[in-house]
């Protein structure tokens, strides 16, 4: 089973050997509402952690996705371009981002797994 | 204070009501020293007849175009505006309503605002269009920014034939903003060659056409030129008329439009409020300035409209918005639905013959003069004679014969040109007058 | 309840779709044709253009319609709108104030509405003393140096101002360094949006726990690299910023200005005036403070005053005064005019509408007009403030007043829910979830407009609404507005597939209709 990763900023990594799949948590879709437009960098764009990755837009919101590790950006979830709606229906399957080719494999250590995201979104309320 | 409903008791009632002495317990946080004892130094209230006797003595010391021989263009127009129009703006309704966040209050505003969209893509032969900018002049503005972002590049090059005002609005913001503007020397007879101004750095070239001196422009070997080089094209416009009977600049390979909607629909008004045109293909919506309203349904499976793609705009994306833009020109807008919609694509194309027509029976009247190989119903006549002493000596004569060139570019030289424009207002004893008055002058 | 039931609506369908005067409007392009027109005019006679070869064989694509057919078109929309001249619009932050008719007449005078911006300058000796008189209103209500009369709205008098004190920063050679500009995390959104469109950086000051700002929370944000503070006073909470004085000070102390957005200056016009409180720009919304129509979304318009530091800076036309009369300074050369900011001189219209309500209630009636707007206000919070709750705390307010939607915490409706509840009653909603940093905002401006009568029936309408609400009665707000022209509108398919222009429809679906 790959392994997944979460940030502060709810933007969560699948782990499958140097490539990681990046995508927002089902927190943060239903957070948004209605997600209705999805911006997604080119692909062979540098990437830093915490940086700006691509940007999320509901009805009366916009948000920024933030790079959950630095790399290179190998491939992009064109789907999103047209079925925004897949962000809110499956984010952690096809409503994925991006696939980011990992430059420092040690950025994960940082990211919170499940049992600690769960624990950390108890604390926002 | 015939516009305060309250009584002195009722102002007594409800500071009682809210549970203090006196007015200046609300204004409690305001520092005291602060707050003015008694009145700012300005006159007192007047009656409606005392403050409108006030008003119309200043309005009498001004020369309405309608009251003489009028010919002054270059950026506004004198146009008939049916009296529907005024009528129509002035009901309640679209007066007094304020932007349509709460859309099932707001269908009328809306609607006629997905109708404006709808003719200035028309008109423009463009994809979309938004709900309006303030004027022209803000929108090209807006526009060369807008580019930079589609781009990512930050040279913009201005064509000599643009506006000189609209000029100096965008490199005015484009300093500000830190990007770098070129802009080409006055353009008289439209030879500039902009093409070999375009390369791999340029984010946009803004081309007005007619230009401000009236040459009517091909904007294809500069879309062409763009094209090759990654660049935008902005076209402008600043005599909406002039889409009822010219190529439209969408159907000559403009990626932005931007004008000036003032002559369809709206009053000369000193040069404002206006509005502003601004339209460009689909895929660039989500880079556009200003409000856009999109169609949808409601609850029940009707048809209705709403703001949207609001996430572009300011009171969201703040700092990261595409604009700072907060309003768009309403109720003109309004005013350009409603006039457009009485003339039809028809109406606009007799309107725009007539315009033209207008134009050639002055132009030949003049003569020489004229430098245009082509024009609308706008030209320019060169004048033996300071062209700024001539207008004031004609309009101590009453007429006013249009607009001297170093009005706009003063030291540029140019001292004895006239741009002078004749719509249908102009009679042809208008125009015979005016002929004879500049005789003596060319 | 069941009494309410029987009264309810039943499913009122008619052919036409119209129920009496509850009216139904197709598009113009739904009725319009091609062959009709609303406009008479003589065909020219025979000419050869002079169009370069560009002109356009086919006229343009649009429909017309005869004059009553457009006339009966645009009143049955209007009829679909909600106005002020209506009724109560209490749309906190935008003052939806009285627009009086005399105004309107004025601003139609033909030598205001007839002149052109280019006719020469002594054929127009009245606008530029209207404009004159108008720049001496506004300088003295705010006790400032300058005026730049000619931004067209409040965010474009907002950019001007910013453009000053960006070319005073030029000006001092400090462009490099002072690149920052503060703003508070309540402020308007075009504030970060103007700051940053002209190469400022946005750094964010939070507001205190009492909805304030407070000097200690600017200073530790200040440095040798900030330009400006852009404070809203009184502010998006409807307050006044208690310690406008020391931040001004702490940010002169710092070298920075002070630009103060001046959207709610309708609360203090009058009563305070802002250069005594040490700001160096402001705008003013004409059409908020001065009563000029909203129309719809515009047009405004939004002069900027300027202090003494910044007065030199302003862009052009300014007015040069000469002997008895003025002239516009249209051009930049020989002085340090930041450049300009709209083709021609603002917005004469509304300068006109708003020296018209300027004269109409002079010294004292503007000072009236600002009490009676926040005695208005604080009635509406003593009225309702043991129903809703308040993020501050049950303080006075300025001219309008902030509840937000903890009280509404165990009822399972939002502040959307309430506000569409609203519109069933026959109000326009009060601005809801702005500011951003209250929670499910609902943010009231009665304005000086309304009598005590009306502001009577509006909090007993509202009571009456909040007790529903927390009875549990939710059938009233979930599915409202159910009396308005509209149900609520699907926003996410507007904004996943935008359909922002008519198009002629494929037959299939018409056939499917």
């Amino acid at each position: 089973m790959a392994i997944v990763r979460y940030t502060k900023d709810h933007e969560y990594v699948r782990v499958d050997g140097d490539i990681v799949t990046v995508g927002i948590s089902d927190h943060a879709q239903s957070q948004l509402g209605d997600v209705v437009f999805v911006e997604l960098p080119a692909v062979g764009r540098k990437v830093e952690q915490g940086g700006d990755a691509a940007v999320v837009e509901s009805v009366k919101a916009a948000s920024e996705v933030y790079a959950p590790v630095s790399g290179e950006v190998v491939e992009v979830n064109h789907e999103l371009e047209a079925a925004p709606a897949t962000v809110n229906e499956d984010p952690l399957g096809r409503g994925w981002f991006m696939k980011i080719r990992l430059s420092d494999k040690s950025e994960l250590d940082g990211l919170m797994d499940e049992a600690a995201y769960l624990a950390f979104l108890k604390t926002l309320d | 204070m015939r516009y305060l409903p309250h009584s002195p008791q009722d102002r007594a009632d409800m500071l009682a009501r809210i549970g203090v002495e006196k007015i200046d317990d609300l204004f409690v946080d305001a520092p005291r020293d602060k707050l003015i004892d008694g009145l700012v130094d300005l006159p007192r209230r007047k009656s409606e007849l005392e403050a409108e006797r006030a008003l119309a003595r200043m309005a009498a010391r001004n020369t309405p175009a309608s009251s003489v021989p009028f010919f002054v263009g270059a950026g506004a127009y004198k146009h008939h505006v049916p009296a529907a129009v005024d009528h129509l703006i002035q009901r309640s309704e679209f007066l007094t309503s304020y932007t349509p966040y709460q859309p099932e209050i707001a269908q009328g505003t809306l609607q006629y605002l997905f109708e404006f969209q709808t003719q200035v893509a028309a008109l423009t032969a463009m994809e979309v269009a938004n709900a309006s900018m303030y004027d022209g002049s803000t929108g090209c503005a807006e526009a060369v920014l807008m580019a930079h972002r589609i781009t990512r590049r930050r040279k913009a090059v201005l064509s000599g034939g643009l506006h000189p005002q609209y000029a100096e609005v965008a490199r005015t913001l484009s300093a500000m903003a830190g990007d770098a503007v070129e802009t080409m020397g006055p353009d008289v007879s439209a030879r500039e060659d902009i093409v070999a101004r375009i390369d791999k750095d340029t984010s946009c070239v803004v081309v007005q056409s007619p230009d401000v001196f009236g040459n009517v422009r091909d904007l294809r070997p500069i879309a062409e030129a763009c094209q090759r080089n990654g660049a935008l094209l902005i076209a402008v416009f600043t005599e909406a008329v002039s889409l009822g009977l010219l190529t439209p600049p969408g159907a000559m390979g403009a990626d932005i439009v931007v004008g000036e909607g003032q002559s369809i629909g709206n009053g000369l008004s000193f040069g404002g409020p206006y509005v502003g045109l601004f339209a460009t293909r689909e895929k660039f919506i989500r880079n556009m300035p200003g409000r856009l309203c999109g169609e949808t349904v409601d609850a029940n499976g009707k048809r209705g409209f709403v703001l949207t793609l609001s996430t572009r705009e300011q009171h969201i994306r703040r700092e990261k918005a595409t604009s700072n833009i907060c309003t768009n020109s309403g109720l003109c807008a309004l005013a350009f639905t409603i006039h457009m919609t009485l003339l039809g694509g028809r109406g606009l194309r007799e309107l725009a013959r007539v315009n033209h027509a207008n134009a050639i029976k002055l132009a030949d009247m003049l003569g020489d003069a004229v430098l245009n190989r082509s024009f609308f119903n706008e030209f320019t006549v060169r004048v033996k004679a300071d062209a700024a002493a001539l207008v004031e000596r004609l309009a101590a004569r009453g007429v006013l014969a249009g607009v001297p060139v170093s009005r706009l570019l003063p030291g540029a030289g140019l001292d004895d040109l006239l741009i002078v424009a004749s719509t249908e207002i102009n009679s042809d004893d208008d125009r015979a007058t005016l002929a004879a008055a500049l005789k003596e002058a060319l | 309840m069941a009494h309410e039931h029987a009264i309810a609506p039943q499913p009122r369908q008619t052919f036409t779709g119209n129920r009496a005067l509850d009216i139904e409007e197709p598009l113009l392009f739904d009725i319009g044709r091609a062959d009709t027109t609303g406009v008479d005019i003589d065909a020219p006679g025979d000419f050869a253009p002079r169009l370069g070869g560009l002109e356009q064989t086919r006229a343009p694509d649009l429909p017309g319609l005869s004059e009553p057919e457009a006339v009966r078109h645009y009143v049955r929309l209007s009829r679909m709108n909600y106005s002020i001249d209506a009724g109560l619009f209490p749309l906190g932050s935008c003052t939806m104030k009285h627009n009086p008719r005399l105004n309107e007449k004025m601003a139609r005078l033909l030598g205001f509405a007839d002149i052109h911006p280019l006719q020469p300058q002594s054929t127009v000796r009245g606008a530029t003393a209207l404009m004159a008189e108008l720049a001496h209103w506004l300088m003295t209500l705010t006790n400032m140096s300058a005026v730049a009369l000619s931004p067209k709205a409040g965010a474009h008098g907002e950019l001007a101002g910013m453009m000053a004190i960006k070319a005073a920063i030029v000006a001092r050679g400090e462009q490099a360094t002072r690149n920052v500009v503060l703003v508070p995390d309540s402020a308007h959104g075009t504030n970060p949006a103007t700051a940053a469109l002209i190469g400022f950086r946005v750094r964010s000051v939070p507001a205190g726990e009492d909805g304030l700002v407070h000097p200690a929370a600017v200073r530790e944000k200040l440095g040798p690299d900030v330009a400006a503070i852009m404070l809203t006073n009184p502010n998006t909470c409807g307050l006044f910023e208690r310690e406008v004085v020391e931040i001004a000070a702490a940010v002169h102390e710092a070298g920075a200005y002070f630009y103060c957005d001046g959207a709610n200056f309708n609360a203090i016009a009058g009563k305070v005036r802002p250069g005594d409180l040490g700001i160096d720009a402001m705008h003013i919304n004409l059409h908020k403070t001065f009563s000029t129509p909203h129309g719809g979304g515009g047009p405004g318009a939004g002069p900027v005053v300027l202090s003494e530091r910044l007065a030199p800076f302003a862009p052009v036309p300014f007015l040069r005064r000469d002997g008895e009369d003025f002239t516009l300074v249209e051009h930049a050369t020989g002085s340090q005019a930041f450049g300009r900011v709209t083709a021609f001189h603002g917005q004469m219209g509304m300068y006109v509408r708003a020296l018209a309500y300027m004269y109409s209630h002079g010294a004292d009636g503007l000072k009236q007009a600002a009490e009676d707007a926040v005695l208005n206000a604080n009635y509406v919070r003593a009225c309702l403030s043991n129903i809703m709750s308040q993020p501050f705390g049950d303080r006075p307010c300025m001219h309008e007043v902030l509840f937000d939607e903890t009280w509404l915490k165990n009822t399972g409706l939002t502040t959307l829910d309430f506000a569409k509840a609203l519109i069933d009653e026959g109000y326009h909603p009060m601005t809801v979830y702005f500011p951003l940093v209250v929670k499910g905002a609902m943010l009231i401006e009665p304005t000086e407009s309304e009598s005590r009568a009306s502001l009577d029936l509006f909090v007993m309408a509202m009571r009456d609404l909040a007790l529903r609400a927390l009875r549990g009665e939710k059938e009233r707000f979930e599915h409202a507005p159910r009396f308005a022209p509209r149900a609520r509108l699907d926003e996410t398919r507007a904004a996943r597939s935008p359909v922002l222009k008519w198009r002629k429809r494929a037959p299939v679906a018409d056939a499917a209709e």
